[in-house]
Order: structure tokens, then C-alpha cells, then sequence
């Protein structure tokens, strides 16, 4: 991290303050996926504050660690926490779906630096992950990567794939992070498809794992440490998280998955977000 | 012409950091000077295409230049997705060097059979689509590719062609070929539909025809100003090409001599169902009417002799 490190409750402040942000966000922008934002925002807001080596005023650094988010419909978290960080102004986030708009539905690296991948169409992320792993390896160079899957995602036989290969490439330079949120837009996500046990399948694929509650921050922060000390495999944080995680009517409801609060709903959030 | 093609990239790899080779499932007998000399840059990769894809953007992002050997119909048809996203939208250099354009694999049938690959990359935004038709050109078009800035997807036909490329035509992807001027009826070809088209022009010439032929080793980006500056002399254009009668070069043309053009168009190509038999590639060829006596006779049929 190339900013000053920001005390526990510092970030719990801004994280609050990022949750405020999606909520504004997606009702203006009248569409988008409030229920896995949010179930990200600590995830995503721990790895650029704390996690990652990456330089805001510039994005293409090349030195930085990558970040692919394959559940891109999170985006909304990912954008709250760069405008947060300054890789573009908070004003920007007003204009997420817009047509001129640089911060599209889902992210691309077509428009907005900082994100390495197109992402949305679900299970890629982490093939595509991999690769920039091994182009390090490759090329001796100490950066990390980051892919941070949904859980319903991981339904696409892609990712089992790429999570058959990395362990080939001992690419411990590889955390797959899995936001556990138990729900998909068809309804929870161990009642469409099974995923468990989860943990055993990952360990079967021969990848390190680490099972967290995704939305207490200092598990979060050991699980990145404890995966820079693993060495000679990838890493998999399985993180445990609540789908709609702050705002009390969207948590645990699959109806948030993909719908924008209107007016009424947007007002009660807020108002329990900023207490 | 694979050996020719995977040759090239192996001495590309030599002279230039940045080439990677990926392969899967292809047998890489070819290539173990490759392997031994350049392990660090040589993969060989699971029964797992649309993760390849994936790997080789990631690569290919972070300053490597992938070479993704497999066989076509995997490639286009089991990837389009990764292709359109991973590849794509990114532009990123990757290039797909496709085994088995056509009806190479007609013993196997229509699981191997890539008749509609050029269809399915034609259609994506910043796809650029190479079809050689020889060892010399693929060589070429290989040498060509590394400096191409976003993906290419390269046909690789049977092997054991004859040469018919020149070198002094060179090779610039998106500059199309014209190997023989005529007048009133043009050949446009592309891939190994080329040698074919010169054994057309034989029998032709015998029926008293001046045929023009040209080569689009790139069916895209389509040379379309070699189309508007050099269709003078015709009347009537036949395409003709290894690939489904829809989305291939055929298509590209009449797309082009709609809007463009007032000639004749008759499209000589595998008609659109999946084969029904199995044999060989060339018994396969003339059962769709793809052989040099069938297209002169119907080019006769259609044309008088100028």
C-alpha cells in the first residue's frame, strides 16, 4: 500500500461511508446489484486499503499488484472504494450506467484504468487471474493477484478449470477469494446447486484454504497475511458474508440481488447507514 | 502447414521474449525443440480450452504475446464466449492458431469439423481473421501476427498442399492477393480453396474463360479497397471457400457488393447442415460439390465465356 495506512476504525469509517455510496449509486442509477456489493464492500475495501501494493494517481503503475473482480456485477463496491481511494473524483460516481459514463454496468478495461479486466460474463475471472500469476512468476516479478469470485459463480465449470491449473503452476502468488453471500438471483445458492462442502473441494484441488467472516476486518487482514506466508500454492479465503450486509431489509433477501432501492427505500438505508 | 505454422512460432519465441506457446491436446511431438529450449515460455495445457483462453489474456495483458495452438472447433465454438470477453473487448494480442480449418477432420465428423469458425470470429469486434493458403504463407502470416496489435485467429488447413504463394507477393494482413487478372468472372478465394481455384482457371481456360482470381488471406479486416479499385474488368464474382455458404467470405462479400457493388455473386461453399457423411476431406469436398470439375461446370452454367 503506497498511502498512509489507515487505522481499524478509519477504515470502518470509510467502509460505512462506501456502503452510503453503493446505496446512492444504484438508485440513481435506477439498476444494479446491491445485494453482492455490499456483501463485497469489506472484502474489496481491505485489499485496496490495506492489501494491495497500487498507486491511485497511477493506475497502470506497473508494479502493481492486480486486482480482477469476476463477479462484476460487484462493481459498485469496486468503484466506491477507487473514487474513495482517488483514482477518479467522488462526483464520477454519480454517473455509473450512464451512456458517456466511464463507470459502466459491469467493468471494463476499456474505460476506466485501474480495472484489469472485462468482466460479467461469470466464471473467467480467474483464469484470467492466473495468467497475470503466472506472467509474474515469469517475468521475476513479486506482484500479486487477487480474484474475487461470488459464490454462484463458481458454479461455472470454468472455474474449476483454472483451479485445477493453478495448483500445477504453485502460484502462490494467486488468492481466490469466494464472497460466500449464499445467494444467486434464482435463490440460495446451496438450494440451486449444492457447493458444499466447499471448503473440502478447494483442499482437494490442492489450494490453501482459509475460511473467514467476510465482514470482520481483521480476519480478513490475517487471511491475506496467511496467504503471503503460503508458499508454492494458491490461496482460496473463503469468505463468509451476508448478502446486503448494512442495510437491515436487504440482508439475507435474494429480491436485492438485482434490484435498485427506489426513493422510500434508498432514504431508509441512508438513514441507517449514517446512524 | 502446422508444422510450418508452430516452426515459425518457436522461432519467433526464439528471437523474442514476449512469444509464449500454449497448447492443448494437440500432441506436441512437433515442438520438443521448443519445450527443451524454451521451457519457461512453453505450456502445455489441460482438456480445458475456455481456461486456456482466459490464461493467455491474462498473459498476454501483462506483456506476453500467447500462441494458443488447439483444434478450431474448440476454439470458436466452445470459447466464443472467453474469446469475445477475455480477447476481445480488451484487444488483446493474443492469437488462436486453429488446427483443422474446414473439413480436415471429416473422419471424425461434425464435432471436429470447423466449417463456421471464420462465421463466429468474423463477427467480433477487433478480431482479425487469417486463412493461408499454403506452408510458405502461413509461415508468413505467422511472422506477420507478432506485432499485430490486437487478437488474431490463424486457420491452419490439411497438410501437404502445394505451394502456390509467392514470396515476392509478401504477406500484409488486410492487403488481399490478386493472383491472376481476367475479365468478366472472378475467383475470390481464401485458405487452401486457392489451389482449388487454380485448377478451376485451368479447366476454364480450355472453355475459352479469362478467369480473374484473388486471395484474401485475411478474410478480416476485409481488403475492401482492393474490392473498390479492382473489380473493374468483372461482371460476375464466385467465392469460394472451405466454410459454411454463411458468415465467411462469401458473406463478407455480398455484404460488401450490396452496398457497393452491381455484380453477380454465387457463393461456392459447404451448404448450411452438418455433414452426413464421414470419408476424407477431399471425398467430403466434392460430395458438397467442392471440387474443381463441379465449380467449373456451374461456373459455366452461369457465365459465358467473354
Amino acid at each position: 500500500m503506497t498511502n498512509s495506512r489507515l487505522e481499524k476504525k478509519e477504515l470502518v469509517e470509510k467502509i460505512r461511508q462506501y456502503r452510503i455510496d453503493i446505496i446512492e449509486m444504484l438508485h440513481r442509477a435506477g439498476s444494479g446489484h446491491p445485494g453482492g456489493s455490499l456483501s463485497a464492500i469489506d472484502l474489496i475495501a481491505s485489499l485496496y486499503h490495506y492489501e494491495m501494493q497500487h498507486r491511485p494517481n497511477e493506475p497502470l503503475w506497473p508494479g502493481r499488484d492486480r486486482f480482477v473482480l469476476s463477479k462484476g456485477h460487484g462493481v459498485p463496491a469496486q468503484y466506491a472504494v477507487m473514487a474513495g481511494m482517488g483514482y477518479f473524483p467522488k462526483e464520477e460516481l454519480k454517473q455509473l450506467r450512464q451512456i458517456n459514463a466511464r463507470l459502466q454496468g459491469h467493468p471494463s478495461d476499456q474505460f476506466l484504468p485501474g480495472i484489469e479486466a472485462s468482466t460479467g460474463s461469470l466464471g473467467m475471472g480467474l483464469s484470467f487471474a492466473m495468467g497475470c500469476a503466472l506472467s509474474a512468476k515469469l517475468q521475476g516479478e513479486s506482484q500479486r493477484v487477487y480474484c474475487l469470485m461470488g459464490d454462484g459463480e463458481i458454479q461455472e465449470g470454468q472455474v474449476w478449470e483454472a483451479a485445477l491449473s493453478a495448483p500445477k503452476f504453485k502460484l502462490d502468488n494467486l488468492v481466490a477469494i469466494i464472497d460466500y453471500n449464499k445467494g444467486q438471483i434464482d435463490g440460495p445458492t446451496n438450494e440451486v446447486m449444492n457447493l458444499e462442502p466447499l471448503m473440502d473441494k478447494w483442499r482437494a484441488f490442492n489450494w490453501h484454504c482459509i475460511a473467514i467472516d467476510g465482514h470482520n476486518l481483521d480476519q480478513i487482514e490475517q487471511a491475506f497475511q496467511e496467504a503471503r506466508l503460503t508458499q508454492s500454492k494458491p490461496t482460496l479465503i473463503l469468505a463468509h458474508t451476508v448478502k446486503g450486509k448494512g442495510v437491515s431489509f436487504m440482508e439475507g433477501v435474494i429480491d436485492w440481488h438485482g434490484a435498485a432501492p427506489n426513493a422510500d427505500e434508498t432514504a431508509k438505508a441512508l438513514q441507517e447507514l449514517k446512524g | 502447414m502446422r508444422k510450418r505454422a508452430l516452426d515459425t512460432v518457436f522461432a519467433l519465441a526464439q528471437q523474442d521474449e514476449r512469444v509464449v506457446y500454449i497448447g492443448s491436446d494437440v500432441g506436441q511431438g512437433t515442438l520438443q525443440g521448443f519445450q527443451e529450449s524454451i521451457p519457461e515460455r512453453f505450456f502445455v495445457e489441460a482438456i480445458s480450452e475456455a481456461y486456456v483462453i482466459g490464461m493467455a489474456a491474462g498473459m498476454a495483458m501483462t506483456g506476453f504475446v500467447p500462441y494458443v495452438n488447439t483444434i478450431a472447433t474448440f476454439l470458436t465454438r466452445r470459447c466464443l464466449d472467453q474469446i469475445a470477453v477475455d480477447l476481445c473487448i480488451g484487444n488483446h494480442p493474443v492469437r488462436l492458431v486453429a488446427n483443422g480449418g474446414g473439413l480436415v477432420y471429416a473422419p471424425l465428423g461434425p464435432t471436429h469439423e470447423a466449417i463456421e469458425d471464420i462465421a463466429l470470429m468474423r463477427c467480433l469486434p477487433n478480431m482479425t481473421v487469417l486463412v493461408p493458403c499454403d506452408a510458405e504463407e502461413m509461415e508468413r502470416a505467422v511472422r506477420a501476427s507478432l506485432d499485430w496489435s490486437g487478437p488474431i485467429y490463424i486457420r491452419i488447413a490439411r497438410g501437404g498442399e502445394s505451394v502456390v504463394s509467392l514470396p515476392e507477393r509478401g504477406f500484409f494482413i488486410g492487403k488481399a492477393i490478386e493472383v491472376r487478372q481476367g475479365e468478366k468472372l472472378l475467383i475470390a478465394t481464401t485458405g487452401v480453396m486457392l489451389q482449388t481455384a487454380l485448377e478451376v482457371q485451368d479447366i476454364m481456360a480450355r472453355a475459352g474463360y479469362n478467369l480473374g482470381i484473388v486471395h484474401f488471406h485475411t478474410v478480416k479486416p476485409l481488403d475492401t479497397a482492393w474490392l473498390a479499385n479492382q473489380l473493374g474488368p468483372y461482371s460476375h464474382v464466385a467465392s469460394l471457400e472451405e466454410h459454411s455458404v454463411i458468415g465467411g467470405l462469401g458473406s463478407a462479400l455480398a455484404e460488401w457488393l450490396c452496398e457497393n457493388g452491381d455484380h453477380k455473386l454465387k457463393r461456392f461453399g459447404i451448404p448450411d447442415r452438418f455433414a452426413d457423411r464421414f470419408g476424407n476431406q477431399a471425398k467430403l469436398l466434392s460430395y458438397f460439390g467442392l471440387d474443381a470439375a463441379s465449380i467449373a461446370k456451374e461456373l459455366q452454367a452461369w457465365v459465358k465465356p467473354s
